[in-house]
C-alpha cells in the first residue's frame, strides 16, 4: 500500500458531491479490505499540499487537485467500477 | 412543574432540538454508543457554527444594504441560499428542522408508493428548502402541527418531482439512466434544455458545435473556489455602492456607516467578511448534514431498492467541463441584464428591490444550466440557455421577496429557481386560502402521484411489460 493514511474528497462547496464521493470511497476501501485510512470530505479551499495523502474529486477539478498532491478524478459519481479501477491502481488491487 | 418547564425549554431551544432529532435518528438505526454520542454532538455543533456564521454575514450585509439605500434610494439584495437560510434558521429553527426531518420520510414514502422513484440526497438543499417553506407558511399565518405537516408533505413532493422533471435531460447528459439531479434549480435547467432544443433547430445541425469542441481557457476555473468568487463579486458590489455613497449627496450618512475608516478599505474588508461568513455557515451545514445523508441513503436503499439517487449539481460538471465555465459567464451576464431591467422597473416604481448577481447561484446553477443547454443544443444552446437562466433567477428572486414576510426585507434572499418558484406559488396560494385550505391542497398534490400509480399508471405499466 502506497503510504496513504488520509483521503480527502472535495468539491466546490464541500456539501453534496464530496459527501457522496466519501461514502463511495469508503465502500470501495472496505471491499478492498483496506483498514485504517481516514476519509474526509471538504471544500476546495481546504485542498492544500499536505492536507491529505490522496485527493478525490470530479474529473473537471482534477487539475486543481494535482497541484496539491496525488489525486484521482471521477467522471460518474455513482459508478462503483470507476472507483474500484482508479483507487485499485493506487492501492495495488 | 419545574420539570415540565425544563422539557418545554429543552424542546424550544433550537440547537438542542436538532440534537434530539439526531439522537432519535441514530438510536433508531441502532448505532453503537460512540457513534450516537459523536453524531448528536456534531449536529448541535453544526447548528451553533451555522448561527455564528449568520452573525458574521449580518455584520457584513446590513451596512451594504444601508449604503445601497443611500446611493440608489432603493432596496439592494444579494441572493445567497446559505446567507438567507442562516438568518431564517435563527428565527424558525424548530419549524425548519421538523420539516427537514419529516420531509425526508415523506420523500421515501412518495418514492415507495408512486412512480417518482427518486431519493433526494443533497441534504443541504433539502435544509434550505425546509427553511424557505417554514418562512412562507409562517408568514402566511400558519402555526403548529399543521405548519409542520403541510411543510413536510410539500418538501417530500419537491424532493421527488423536481428530479423527475430533469430525468430526460439527465439521460442525455450522462448517457445512462442511473444518475438523477437533486438540486433545486430545476425549473431553469429544464428551461435551458428547452432553449437548447430550439437552438439545435437553427442552422445546420451537421456543423453545430458543442462546448467541448471549442478551446476555452482554463484560467477562469479559479472562480470555482467559492470563497474567492464570492469575495471578488461582493467586492465589486461593495466598491460601487461605497464610492457612490462616499462622494454622493448623502456622504454624511455614509461616513456614519464607515465609522471613520477609509471607504475603500471598508469595502474591501466587508466583502471578504461576507465571504468568511458564508465559509463558516458552509462548515456548519457540512457538519449538520454529514451524519444525516448517509443514514437517509441507507434507510432509503432498504425501503425503496429501485430508486435513483438524486445528487448535487456538480455531478454533471465532469460531463462537459467547458459548458460549466461558459454557462457561468453567460448566466452572470444574464444576471446583469436582469439587474438593469429591475433598475428600470424601479424607476417607474414597479420594482421595490434590486437583485444583485450572487456569485454562488450564477456559478453552480448557471453552470448546470449551461451543461443542460449544451446537451440539447451544443454551444449555442449553452450560451442562450445559461443567459436566460441568469435573467430568470434575478427576476424570480425579486418576485419572491413579498412572500418572505420580515425576511423579505433582509439584504439577502434565496437564489436558486426552485426556491423562488415554490415560494412564489405556495406563498401566494397561502395568502388566498385559509391554512386548512392550503393543508388540503398540499395533501391532494402529495397523493396524486400515488393515486396515479395505483390506477391509470398500473394499467399502462402492464401494457408496457407486455
Amino acid at each position: 500500500m502506497a503510504d496513504i493514511n488520509k483521503i480527502m474528497c472535495f468539491c466546490g462547496c464541500g456539501l453534496g458531491t464530496s459527501l457522496i464521493m466519501e461514502m463511495n470511497t469508503q465502500t470501495t476501501l472496505k471491499e478492498f479490505g483496506v483498514d485504517g485510512v481516514e476519509v474526509v470530505h471538504s471544500t476546495i479551499d481546504d485542498v492544500i499540499p499536505g492536507a491529505a495523502d490522496l485527493f478525490v474529486c470530479a474529473n473537471d477539478m482534477l487539475h486543481i487537485a494535482e497541484k496539491a498532491g496525488r489525486a484521482i478524478g471521477i467522471k460518474n459519481m455513482l459508478d462503483m467500477e470507476e472507483y474500484k479501477e482508479k483507487l485499485g491502481e493506487i492501492f495495488g488491487r | 412543574m419545574e420539570a415540565l418547564q425544563f422539557i418545554k425549554e429543552l424542546l424550544s431551544t433550537p440547537a438542542i432540538f436538532i440534537g434530539i432529532i439526531a439522537l432519535i435518528g441514530l438510536l433508531l438505526q441502532r448505532k453503537d454508543a460512540q457513534t450516537v454520542v459523536k453524531g448528536t454532538i456534531k449536529s448541535i455543533l453544526g447548528f451553533v457554527i451555522l448561527n455564528a456564521g449568520a452573525a458574521v454575514i449580518q455584520q457584513a450585509i446590513i451596512p451594504f444594504g444601508d449604503l445601497f439605500q443611500i446611493s440608489f434610494n432603493i432596496h439592494g439584495v444579494v441572493p445567497n441560499n446559505e446567507a438567507i437560510t442562516s438568518l431564517g434558521l435563527t428565527q424558525y429553527a424548530i419549524e425548519t428542522s421538523s420539516i427537514f426531518a419529516i420531509g425526508m420520510i415523506m420523500n421515501i414514502i412518495l418514492a415507495r408508493f408512486s412512480k417518482l422513484k427518486y431519493i433526494f440526497l443533497s441534504g443541504h438543499h433539502s435544509l434550505y428548502m425546509s427553511c424557505l417553506i417554514a418562512i412562507i407558511l409562517k408568514s402566511a399565518g400558519m402555526e403548529g402541527w399543521m405548519l409542520i405537516a403541510t411543510g413536510s408533505l410539500l418538501l417530500g413532493l419537491c424532493m421527488c418531482v423536481f428530479p423527475a422533471i430533469m430525468q430526460p435531460t439527465m439521460r442525455k447528459i450522462t448517457g445512462n439512466d442511473t444518475l438523477a439531479l437533486g438540486h433545486f434549480g430545476t425549473c431553469c435547467y429544464w428551461l435551458s434544455a428547452q432553449i437548447g432544443k430550439l437552438m439545435s433547430k437553427i442552422g445546420d445541425p451537421e456543423k453545430a458545435k458543442t462546448t467541448e469542441d471549442v478551446n476555452f481557457p482554463k484560467s477562469v476555473s479559479f472562480l470555482r473556489d467559492n470563497s474567492i468568487s464570492i469575495s471578488i463579486i461582493m467586492f465589486i458590489c461593495y466598491f460601487v455602492v461605497a464610492i457612490i455613497a462616499n462622494f454622493g449627496a448623502n456622504s454624511g450618512e455614509a461616513a456614519a456607516i464607515f465609522k471613520g475608516s477609509n471607504w475603500f478599505l471598508y469595502a474591501t474588508l466587508q466583502s471578504i467578511t461576507f465571504a468568511a461568513g458564508i465559509y463558516i455557515v458552509l462548515a456548519g451545514v457540512r457538519m449538520l448534514i454529514a451524519e444525516i445523508v448517509p443514514a437517509f441513503k441507507g434507510i432509503s436503499e432498504k425501503v425503496v431498492p429501485n430508486a435513483k439517487p438524486a445528487l448535487d449539481c456538480p455531478t454533471v460538471f465532469p460531463f462537459a467541463p467547458n459548458a460549466v465555465l461558459i454557462g457561468f459567464l453567460s448566466s452572470f451576464v444574464g444576471g446583469i441584464v436582469g439587474l438593469a431591467v429591475l433598475a428600470l422597473l424601479g424607476q417607474t416604481g414597479l420594482a421595490v428591490a434590486i437583485i444583485l448577481p450572487g456569485a454562488v447561484a450564477h456559478f453552480f446553477c448557471g453552470a448546470t444550466a449551461g451543461v443542460c443547454g449544451n446537451a440539447r443544443g451544443g454551444l449555442k444552446g449553452c450560451i442562450a440557455g445559461a443567459f436566460v437562466h441568469g435573467i430568470a433567477i434575478t427576476l424570480l428572486a425579486a418576485a419572491l421577496l413579498p412572500v418572505l414576510g420580515d425576511l423579505g426585507f433582509a439584504n439577502t434572499t434565496f437564489a436558486d429557481t426552485d426556491f423562488c418558484v415554490v415560494g412564489i406559488v405556495f406563498g401566494n396560494i397561502a395568502k388566498l386560502v385559509s391554512s386548512t385550505g392550503l393543508f388540503v391542497i398540499v395533501i391532494v398534490l402529495f397523493l396524486l402521484p400515488i393515486a396515479y400509480n395505483y390506477t391509470i399508471g398500473r394499467k399502462t405499466g402492464k401494457k408496457e411489460s407486455k
